[in-house]
């Protein structure tokens, strides 16, 4: 038979054209997406205007409102990337309920081209989010010190922690049975992770007991290696641990998605 | 391999459990190309599990399945290149516009960007969707929906299309627009697999009809085939007197009587000439007739015949 059957595997024209989809999607809908950037921003303008001079104070190093924004946005950048995981999952699990993937399913289409759609896609707007929120911080006065090459490998590094968590909110979304339950599910990334971690507060003013836990989970390893790139605060073993967290989450949520996107569906 | 010979869906002993529950209990069908069979069933018989194991959306428990010349289990990707499928849950994009779903189809079959195009506004006019082209499918009524389903499903020329109760929910106009449609199908030489719980749209549309039941066929045949199933047709006087009945009765010597009903059931087609002819004898002998009701057997009567039997036996006709 001639007909050309194409093979299972990622195809670059489907996952262009499922990317296309998702971008549609997101243009034509985008209250969610914008919602999930205002929560950073609002934090940021929180935290440096309400609470900015006492915790500057409390950071130490002769700290003052302006010095407690540099140390607060790259925190606030994570933050950023951890509240994108919603929109995320919950675009996932709505979108698998449709019958138009189920239509997909049928078609001699890559089927992983489904799921990396979603991804390049969400990791897109969360790019957008990103830049939206270093706009404002810029707005108020945040003054980092990088040059060109600290620049870039920090937005390359926030790029590949993104690209981790949306793998995983794709997963999250995945084993989600209702777009409520897919909106909860990220819940540690989004707001445990970001808040237990050294975004606000260095983990040295923590008890010992979460010290530990808030000093290593992978938030804190990224949010030091961004703010040594940018502010030039030392970085120490938290730069490979930031880049080791990344890969393995993004492969354990790669995995974990596409079994679960293989299995026969409900 | 002989593409005239190869039925375009061949099952042996299909079968699936959810759990405890078993959904079908080993089914066996061959449907030659070119054809449209209907697979009918009530609700919970297993139809649309059929369809999605035959559409490689789930996987059979046991049993084995062709379509289109290739196994649905270990060449997947084949089938797939060679269907094409309206879900009973309408398989669109309701998120953006009906020309949008169909330019989503084109790219995914990897069309050339101007033959997509072209394709795009030919199915609109085709299926009536040109002013409706760039409105979301999501404010398209149920009928638009449905044919902007089958349309999506068009794109590709897929040799074998299922169709999963294309008309369920549809208002007499839109399940008519639908069956015109399903018949032009046929005509380009493409098979339709379709499921329904209505027994007209199997008769009206259908080369081959199987009744699936518990998860079994229980009868299959060409409709009227099926309809022989069952007792034949008859016309039924009903008489204003008991003296009326009896002379009736006595004059046509046949039928059944029913003394309480004051009716005489006469066997017979209900055919003009022999309804023409059975009032030419009445009138000869003057006997009054109150009213005459004709009865013909439809899948209706299959249908229950076959479906309401406590052993699910299966009933062969040819």
């Amino acid at each position: 038979m001639s007909s050309a059957v194409q093979p299972a595997t990622p195809h670059l024209r489907d996952c262009l054209t499922m990317l296309r989809r998702n971008l549609l999607h997101a243009r034509r809908y985008p209250s969610m997406t914008l919602q999930v950037a205002l929560i950073p921003v609002f934090l940021l303008l929180l935290f440096v205007y309400v609470f900015g001079s006492a915790l500057g104070a409390g950071i130490g190093q002769g700290g003052d409102r302006p010095a407690y924004l540099a140390y607060l946005v790259p925190g606030i950048l994570l933050m950023t990337a951890g509240t994108g995981s919603v929109p995320t999952a919950v675009a996932v699990c709505t979108d698998m309920a449709e019958g138009i993937v189920a239509r997909f399913r049928t078609m001699a289409i890559s089927r992983a081209s489904i799921l990396v759609g979603h991804v390049v896609g969400s990791v897109l707007q969360t790019v957008v989010n990103l830049t939206l929120v270093t706009a404002v911080a810029l707005a108020i006065g945040f003054r980092p010190d990088a040059g060109p090459v600290e620049w870039l490998a920090a937005c390359g590094l926030l790029v590949l922690f993104v690209l981790a968590l949306t793998w995983l909110s794709v997963a999250l979304g995945l084993i989600s049975r209702t777009p409520e339950g897919a909106s909860n599910a990220p819940l540690p990334i989004s707001f445990l992770l970001p808040f237990v971690s050294s975004t606000f507060v260095p983990v040295g003013s923590m008890p010992s007991w979460i010290r530990w836990f808030a000093e290593y989970q992978p938030f804190t390893t990224v949010i030091e290696t961004v703010r040594g790139l940018l502010t030039g605060t030392p970085i120490g073993h938290n730069g490979w641990m930031a880049v080791a967290w990344s890969i393995a989450i993004a492969v354990l949520g790669l995995v974990w998605s596409l079994r679960l996107f293989d299995r026969d569906p409900r | 391999m002989n593409q005239t010979t190869t039925p375009a869906i061949e099952v042996t002993g299909l079968s699936k459990a959810y759990g405890d529950k078993v959904v079908l209990d080993g089914i066996d069908l061959s449907i030659p190309r070119g054809t449209i069979f209907s697979l009918l069933g009530p609700n919970g018989a297993g139809k649309t599990t059929t369809v999605q194991i035959l559409s490689t959306l789930i996987r059979a428990d046991a049993g084995e399945a062709r379509v289109a010349g290739h196994d649905v289990r270990e060449a997947a990707q084949s089938v797939r290149a060679a269907i094409g499928v309206t879900g009973q849950f309408s398989a669109v994009d309701q998120l953006i516009t009906g020309e949008e779903n169909l330019a989503l189809m084109a790219d995914l079959h990897h069309l050339p960007r101007a033959e997509g195009r072209r394709l795009t506004a030919e199915l609109l006019a085709r299926f009536d969707l040109v002013e409706a082209a760039r409105k979301p499918a999501a404010t398209y009524s149920g009928g638009m929906r449905r044919r902007l389903d089958i349309a999506m499903t068009l794109i590709g020329s897929p040799r074998v299309i299922f169709l999963d109760e294309p008309t369920t929910g549809l208002d007499p106009r839109s399940r008519h627009a639908v069956w015109r449609i399903v018949r032009e199908l046929v005509d380009g030489g493409v098979t339709v697999f379709l499921t329904t719980q209505y027994l007209e749209e199997a008769d009206q549309l259908a080369d081959r009809v199987a009744v699936l039941n518990g998860g079994r066929i229980v009868a299959e045949g060409t409709p009227d085939e099926l309809k022989r199933l069952v007792p034949g047709g008859h016309v039924r006087l009903r008489f204003l007197d008991p003296a009326e009945l009896d002379r009736a009765a006595r004059v046509l010597d046949l039928g059944l009587r029913d003394e309480e009903a004051l009716t005489l059931q006469v066997p017979g087609d209900g055919g003009v000439h022999t309804l023409r002819a059975l009032l030419d004898v009445l009138d000869a002998h003057g006997v009054a007739v109150d009213s005459l009701t004709v009865h013909t057997p439809d899948l209706d009567d299959v249908f229950f015949a076959v479906t309401g039997r406590p052993e699910h036996e299966k009933v062969q006709s040819r």
